[in-house]
């Protein structure tokens, strides 16, 4: 199990990789430098820090911490679905409860199947890896939002002329901003295998693990996705269509 | 006859800037009314007040007799129907856009209703499964307008909504709103058109966010 082993020294090497896309963007004068180079250096802190916080966590294994390292984890994404909100009111709130209901929502039934165990060393991965597809999701699906009542103003305003309420208005924008929020997680389901082979997946086989079992598991990492951001979509537009109008029932 | 509307010292002003300015006017249940004036004058914005798409910043506006706010707007807006100068149609057919006040009201759709109110205005039956990116722009004027008289409201407001159509179409849309008004709906309607004109009972002007003298 334990023969996959990335030394400091190999790591350091890997950092060829990064100079090589640095150089790509300099000479292609994309402007990227900067970013790239907070991107590298945030996650090697990131993932120094979760590495060391993990051990500690599966080491002392108690409940109350590994509720806490998930409610940071849902926290976290929360507040970066809330900057693709572009400016809808309230998006932290509403973000909060999408990410938060999906996250517990999944490995609630996760653990009562008896799919994954309530231990910090399955709980944490599997609810990092739930919110922040849930994350991406309720970001698009925003993003979507916004367009769609920017760019069917005149719609929207005549639904509400004809008498509609504000469901009635904005349901057909609802309808699309979650399916914009669910298509990268339906259509990696579809290709996963042809064209993906996925992090956990991977990451079972570099280690040893027998394919079939490492696929078991990602049969389930799809499903348990699946379903996440179903459920975050659908909460997060819900909750975010009312806050595109005033209490008038006008657009804002 | 009794008033359907009364606005008093009704203004709007967002952020301060002056649009209209101490309205005060009664229009009578039943009456066709006609807005005028230079464009940017304020009358699009008196007829969204009249719909509730805006709210006024001052004053306040009486719908038979109670205060606009007081009625739940869907209902009101169900009751007091705006039509756009350019509306635009839902979905992808012309059956889509005439469902959707039956599914407003929780009803079923009612086809021969749809197809008669076609044909009031000059339109084909077979109109009905017509994909609304084949329709012209006179067409699309007139499928809005069957969209807000498939259940008779009690005052349509009319946003400039014959401006560009020819003078065959624009003839058919003015009949239909002069028996829809006879039949006794309030019309008011924004307009530069002199036969709308003459044909209405009372003619206001707006200039500069200020109402003129009203002409019988």
């Amino acid at each position: 199990m334990n023969n996959l082993v990335v030394s400091p020294t190999a790591l350091a090497f890997a950092i060829v990789l990064v100079l090589i896309a640095f150089g790509i963007n300099l000479h292609e004068k994309i402007g990227l430098e900067k970013d790239m180079l907070i991107g590298v250096l945030r996650a090697v802190i990131q993932l120094t820090v979760v590495g060391y916080v993990l051990t500690y966590i599966i080491r002392v294994d108690r409940v109350w911490l590994t509720g806490l390292m998930v409610a940071i984890i849902i926290f976290n994404a929360a507040m970066n679905a809330r900057k693709r909100a572009n400016g809808i009111p309230h998006a932290f709130r509403i973000s909060l409860l999408a990410i938060t209901a999906a996250t517990l929502t999944t490995i609630a039934l996760l653990v009562v199947a008896g799919a994954v165990r309530f231990t910090p060393s399955q709980i944490v991965p599997i609810s990092g890896m739930i919110a922040s597809n849930a994350m991406v999701a309720v970001g698009l699906a925003y993003r979507s939002m916004n367009t769609s009542f920017h760019d069917q103003r005149q719609g929207v305003l005549e639904r509400l002329a004809l008498g509609a309420s504000l469901k009635q208005a904005s349901v057909h924008i609802v309808r699309e901003s979650i399916r914009t929020g669910m298509a990268p997680t339906i259509d990696s389901a579809k290709t996963v295998g042809i064209v993906s082979l996925p992090g956990m997946m991977s990451g079972l086989i570099f280690a040893g693990v027998d394919p079939t079992k490492a696929i078991m598991y990602q049969i389930m990492v799809t499903f348990m996705l699946l379903a996440a951001t179903s459920i975050a979509s659908v909460i997060a537009c819900y909750q975010a269509y009312p806050q595109f109008y005033n209490e008038d029932m006008q657009l804002n | 006859m009794s008033d359907i509307f009364t606005l008093k010292d009704v203004g709007y002003a967002p952020g301060g800037k002056v649009i209209l300015a101490n309205i005060n006017l009664t229009i009578a249940a039943g009456a066709y009314l006609t807005i005028s004036g230079p464009s940017g004058s304020g009358k699009s914005t008196l007829l969204r007040l009249l719909a509730t798409l805006l709210t006024p910043t001052s004053g306040m506006i009486m719908y038979q007799n109670e205060p606009q706010t007081a009625i739940s707007k869907p209902a009101y807006r169900r009751e007091v129907s705006y039509c756009f100068q350019q509306p635009s149609l839902f979905g992808e057919t012309v059956q889509d856009n005439l469902e959707f006040p039956f599914t407003l009201r929780d009803e079923p759709f009612a086809k021969d209703r749809a197809l008669a109110a076609l044909t009031e205005v000059d339109l084909a039956e077979s109109m009905l499964t017509k994909p609304i990116t084949e329709l012209s722009g006179g067409e699309k004027q007139r499928v809005a307008l069957i969209r807000n008289l498939l259940f008779t409201p009690k005052v349509l407001l009319l946003d400039e909504i014959t401006t560009g159509l020819d003078a065959e179409t624009k003839n058919t849309v003015h009949e239909l709103i002069r028996r829809k008004q006879q039949s006794g709906v309030t019309v008011i309607a924004v307009t530069h058109d002199e036969s709308e004109i003459a044909a209405a009972d009372t003619l206001l002007t707006i200039k500069a966010g200020r109402l003129e003298d009203s002409h019988e």
